[in-house]
């Protein structure tokens, strides 16, 4: 089973992040959870989205878990929240920041031995030249693409476009843009 | 003519979405609702639905509960299928209704999406709601995921509208656990789906004008009883059609449900008994038990309501220890699904020993790791020949321990 922890702030997108990426993982033939820890619910309050995948169905309901992926997709948040909570020493970050690694990793203590394991990306910058808003969701599913191996990024992004259906034309050709873009630049 | 929804073989669905479609594809007349955390989706994806022209019934937006079940009171007398959803203090404001169509027999479908009853105020999930329901006269069918929730809610309009029943009908999913996490859920076609349910065939229906009834009547002393004890044998024979039309199911889908689910019960030794998604993460404990050599298996009650006795004794007369997980505040007794097994199980020769467990209340997570630290409480009991703890528990409660009664069988 892989497991997936979201670090992000309400109205950033996680929860359709998760629940984006849960959907497209299912139509590799996996069975998939997604779900959010809501605090206060207000926009702007610290949040935690899960995703849960594996080959058989996932019956474990429990919020609790060891992530293999921790996805950071407000750059506060690294410094403020505890993003290596019951980690493994295999966890992987991947860290939303327009800081360089070396810079982001010397302000967090707790990812000092772990650099090998931490990838930066801008997401935030990203999505505001190519969505035209701050919704650092879609770039981070690129830079997982990337990191994890999980996709080619031409399948992910078909689904993503059936994902997206329901909006105009601009919004979807922005998501293309913000995933291909996260997906070349996450380092 | 409603039109087509396009659904994949495989979707990712929520427990919330997973309802509403369900009540889509059983082309329901009339949905009376007033939306509360967190069934609110159930009856906003249906509005959206109707707006969109996918139903042909009516929505009628009412101004509480009490009204919304009022509401479906009057449209299913008159004949019409009938759904609502709710949770907690909803709930809590439809009680007195659920008893008025329980006793006119009314085969409303309510959707409850089970969260903790204030105060405090609380939004998450726990068992408080359902258990307020469970002297009402409803069938109440228990889902443990999104795609139980999706399966349950078409069998129980089936349940429901059968002729040897006539009772409404409750399906119960876990708040935010069940009805905010996606998962994989293979969904029916429209066709498939309603050629199941068939249609609704009303009884004595109010809109029927060449023969006048009567819904609603007043009896006393003189037949007040005898109309009660129809009641609760109508709820007891339900039974047998439950189990047809999860047989019926079965074959559609091959999707086996049955009103007490057992996991690994073969040899079991050390059992939990629970309600919702608990039972499918106590399954993980006791598989990850059973590879130390602990015979670990779990119990889930599908139906809570007719409570089947006969189904939980036959399941668990060969345990050795038995824990029994309450998720709603006892309020000053021992856990009343706790009382309700030990009831069937004092029926056996072998009484196996037997615990309440209070736990996860308000939605505090409950973890595999607790899973089998009750599991390896019971494997101490059953070592020992006696309980060794506590007989009521508080699991995963914060700060000093709280418990209750010790055994006098040591």
């Amino acid at each position: 089973m892989i497991e997936i922890r979201w670090h992000s702030r309400a109205g950033q997108g996680a929860v359709t992040g998760a629940k984006s990426l849960g959907d497209i993982v299912a139509t590799t033939g996996k069975e998939v959870q997604a779900f959010a820890l809501y605090g206060s619910a207000k926009r702007g309050a610290a949040l935690r989205a899960y995703n849960r995948i594996d080959d058989k169905p996932i019956i474990t309901h429990e919020k609790f878990m060891n992530p293999d992926y921790v996805l950071v997709i407000d750059p506060a948040l690294a410094m403020t929240d505890d993003i290596t909570m019951n980690d493994k020493e295999t966890t992987k970050y991947i860290i939303t920041t327009h800081l360089e690694k070396d810079e982001l990793i010397s302000q967090i203590p707790a990812l000092q031995d772990k650099a090998d394991r931490v990838y930066v990306v801008d997401c935030i910058e990203i999505s505001l030249e190519t969505i035209g808003r701050s919704i650092p969701n879609a770039p981070m599913l690129g830079a997982f693409v990337k990191v994890s191996g999980m996709f080619e990024l031409d399948y992910f992004l078909e689904n993503m476009k059936r994902v997206l259906a329901k909006f105009p034309q601009k919004i979807i050709d922005g998501n293309m843009q913000a995933i291909t873009r996260a997906y070349n630049e996450v380092k | 003519m409603a039109e087509k929804f396009d659904l994949n073989e495989r979707e990712v669905w929520d427990g919330n979405y997973a309802a509403s479609q369900a009540l889509r594809q059983a082309q329901v007349d009339v949905v009376a609702a007033y939306p509360i955390t967190p069934s609110t989706p159930i009856v906003e994806n249906y509005g959206a639905y109707v707006a969109n022209g996918y139903i042909d019934g009516e929505f009628v937006m009412v101004e509480s509960e009490h009204a919304a079940m009022s509401g479906c009171v009057g449209a299913s007398a008159a004949g019409g299928r009938v759904a609502t959803a709710t949770s907690s203090q909803g709930f809590a404001l439809m009680v007195e209704v659920l008893y008025q169509a329980s006793g006119m027999r009314l085969p409303i479908v309510l959707t409850v999406v089970n969260r903790a009853l204030a105060s405090p105020l609380n939004v998450r999930g726990d068992h408080g709601d359902m258990y307020l329901g469970r002297d009402s006269g409803w069938i109440q069918i228990d889902a443990f995921n999104a795609q139980e929730a999706y399966d349950l809610t078409l069998c129980a309009f089936k349940i429901g509208e059968n002729h040897d029943v006539r009772l409404p009908v409750m399906v119960h999913q876990d708040g935010f656990i069940t009805s905010h996490t996606a998962q994989n859920v293979y969904p029916l076609s429209d066709e498939k789906a309603y050629g199941f349910i068939g249609d609704i065939v009303p009884v004595d229906d109010m809109l029927d004008f060449s023969r006048p009834v009567t819904y609603g009547a007043q009896t006393e002393e003189d037949w007040h009883f005898e109309h009660k004890a129809k009641q609760h044998k109508a709820l007891m024979d339900s039974r047998t059609v439950i189990d047809d039309v999860f047989a019926e199911f079965e074959k559609l889908t091959g999707r086996k449900y049955n009103r007490v689910e057992g996991y690994d019960m073969d040899d079991a030794e050390v059992v939990i008994v629970a309600l919702g998604t608990t039972v499918e993460t106590a399954r993980v404990a006791a598989q990850e038990l059973r590879e130390e050599g602990v015979k670990a298996g779990v119990v889930g009650i599908r139906v809570f309501r007719p409570f089947p006795f006969d189904q939980v004794r036959d399941m668990l007369e060969n345990a050795k220890s038995i824990a029994v997980l309450d998720r709603s505040s006892p309020g000053g007794a021992m856990g009343a699904f706790f009382n309700e097994v030990s009831a069937a199980l004092y029926t056996t020769p072998n009484r196996p020993l037997i615990t309440n467990y209070i736990y996860g209340l308000g939605g505090r997570d409950f973890s595999v790791a607790e899973a089998k630290r009750i599991f390896l409480e019971q494997k101490a009991n059953a070592d020992a020949g006696h309980i060794t703890t506590d007989i009521q528990q508080f699991s995963g409660l914060r700060g000093p321990h709280l418990g209750y009664f010790q055994t006098k069988r040591s």
